[in-house]
């Protein structure tokens, strides 16, 4: 018999707000998250992107001083997301049994201000100012660790990378964690801090970023007609992954059901999409299947979406070839347009927004789509928030990263 | 040349930017290990930060020795001198 997982506490810090209230509140208003960015080093390298998605509340201003030196920037945001979901599970003040607790917190870049700022600090300062928790702050399980560490979780911590397809692999992780019998909670999400000049000009360069530096808050425009590239955001996301025979004894607060998981490979070409988008297709299908559910039981559809040319057509695809004719009764968020890309972390802050569509029946809204491309015809939710049916129904959450990697995840009403 | 009393209380600032302790509590009796809890991934960040902040050079089979911070500012200033 299938263990049954339920999600009982939700954490994120992103470029809409510094918690999940915030994000959700704005997630529905249809808020811009990108801005121009204010740093000497954008106009020091003639960066051809001067803007992105920062996270809207600094880590520095949520933690305390020791903690932020001793983590990169990536773990901080994560530890924020995980402490909120901690708290919000009601498990701040429970007696939790550390052995049966784990951790599967993703990443897709790791501490690459950490890495970055040491080796400057190597070559001009010398190998004796190089600090001693440079290692342990770059590494990409720095997050996974830090965080086991901070909630006394003993029964395994794990990282995911898969690239923007990390934060949506946690959970497939978690999930697997808890059917196989190694935990009754898992602390699940991703986090990404690459709002750094070397990811932004290596990204750049591959021309996978918006140029629309006049107008950043417009440049996120999935579906859109003149889409021109992602916006590269920051922060975290974090979900309580919990048994549901140990949520209920309990008496937890349960948001929805984590139904399934699907994870393919393309096996196609390293950073293009699959035309044909087989693995797209596949991953879905196993999410679905993972999760026992139907085609007909899916009403909603926070896509991947991140606003490239090449990128939202293949998905596209994916559901079509996956829903069939079933596609027209779904309704589809494209939330980068308001958050931006977060890489690893895009997939864990939109299965927390997945996760509140359904709990509260309401799909969050899609901004700037003001020319739908006629080879996408989805139905976008744009405008006001979607109200979705009442009845047991399915959502899912869709990400795909370079490598190859797309990973699936399916979200049932409780 | 700073006294002792200057170097203790510098020494105090880069143990609490490191560890969050308060700087009262960096005392000359105590031990870095015993009493204020730094392991030695912290013991090293804080002998790094001590030797810019000084100008001194603390070798690394020296950093053994210095248990308690009246040894870490014995060492500092006979270094200085």
């Amino acid at each position: 018999m299938t263990r049954r997982l339920v999600i009982t506490g939700l954490g994120a810090t992103t470029p809409l707000g510094g918690d999940v209230p915030t994000l959700w509140q704005n997630a529905l208003a249809g808020t811009p998250g990108a801005k121009t960015l204010d740093y000497d080093w954008v106009e020091e390298y003639s960066l051809p992107v001067s803007f992105a998605a920062e996270a809207a509340v600094a880590p520095s201003e949520v933690l305390s001083r020791p903690e932020t030196r001793r983590m990169d920037r990536s773990t901080q945001l994560g530890m924020v997301a995980s402490r909120e979901a901690w708290a919000d599970a009601g498990l701040a003040e429970a007696d939790v049994d550390g052995d049966r607790l784990g951790v599967s917190f993703a990443t897709g870049i790791g501490g690459v201000w950490t890495l970055l700022d040491s080796w400057d600090t190597l070559r001009e300062r010398g190998p004796r100012r190089v600090m001693p928790m440079t290692v342990p702050m770059l590494m990409p399980n720095g997050a996974a660790g830090a965080i086991s560490l901070d909630l006394g979780a003993r029964a395994g911590a794990r990282t995911a990378v898969s690239a923007c397809a990390s934060g949506t692999e946690a959970l497939d992780v978690a999930i697997r964690m808890i059917r196989e019998g190694e935990a009754d909670i898992v602390m699940a999400g991703g986090t990404e801090a690459a709002i750094h000049p070397l990811p932004l000009a290596a990204f750049s360069s591959m021309q996978a970023l918006s140029r629309r530096n006049d107008d950043p808050a417009a440049a996120s425009r999935p579906y859109d007609v003149d889409r021109d590239g992602f916006v590269m955001g920051e922060g975290a996301g974090a979900l309580v992954i919990e048994s549901e025979e140990h949520a209920k004894a309990r008496g937890a607060r349960i948001y929805a059901e984590l139904a399934g998981a699907g994870v393919s490979s393309d096996a196609h070409h390293i950073t293009a999409p699959d035309p044909e988008a087989l693995g797209a297709t596949r991953a879905l299908n196993r999410a679905l299947e993972s999760a026992g559910a139907e085609v007909a039981e899916v009403t909603h559809v926070n896509a991947h979406a991140t606003s490239t040319p090449v990128g939202d057509k293949p998905e596209y695809a994916a559901l079509r070839s996956a829903f069939g004719d079933h596609l027209e009764s779904v309704c589809v968020s494209a939330t980068k347009s308001q958050t931006g890309h977060l890489l690893g972390a895009a997939g864990a802050v939109e299965s927390v927004l997945t996760t509140l569509a359904l709990h509260e029946r309401r799909a969050p809204v899609t901004i700037n789509l003001e020319n739908q491309d006629p080879d996408l015809p989805l139905d976008v939710v744009t405008g006001t928030p979607r109200e979705l049916p009442a009845g047991d129904q399915v959502a899912v959450c869709n990400s795909f990263g370079f490598g190859g990697h797309n990973s699936v995840v399916a979200f049932r009403t409780v | 040349m700073a006294d002792k009393n200057e170097i203790l209380a510098g020494l105090a600032e880069i143990v609490n930017e490191e560890t969050g302790l308060e700087t009262e509590e960096v005392q000359l009796g105590k031990s870095f290990t015993e009493d204020l809890d730094i392991d030695s991934i912290s013991m090293m960040t804080i002998v790094v930060n001590a030797e810019e902040k000084f100008g001194v050079k603390i070798p690394d089979e020296e950093v053994k020795n210095l248990s308690t911070v009246g040894d870490a500012v014995d060492f500092i200033a006979n270094a200085e001198g």
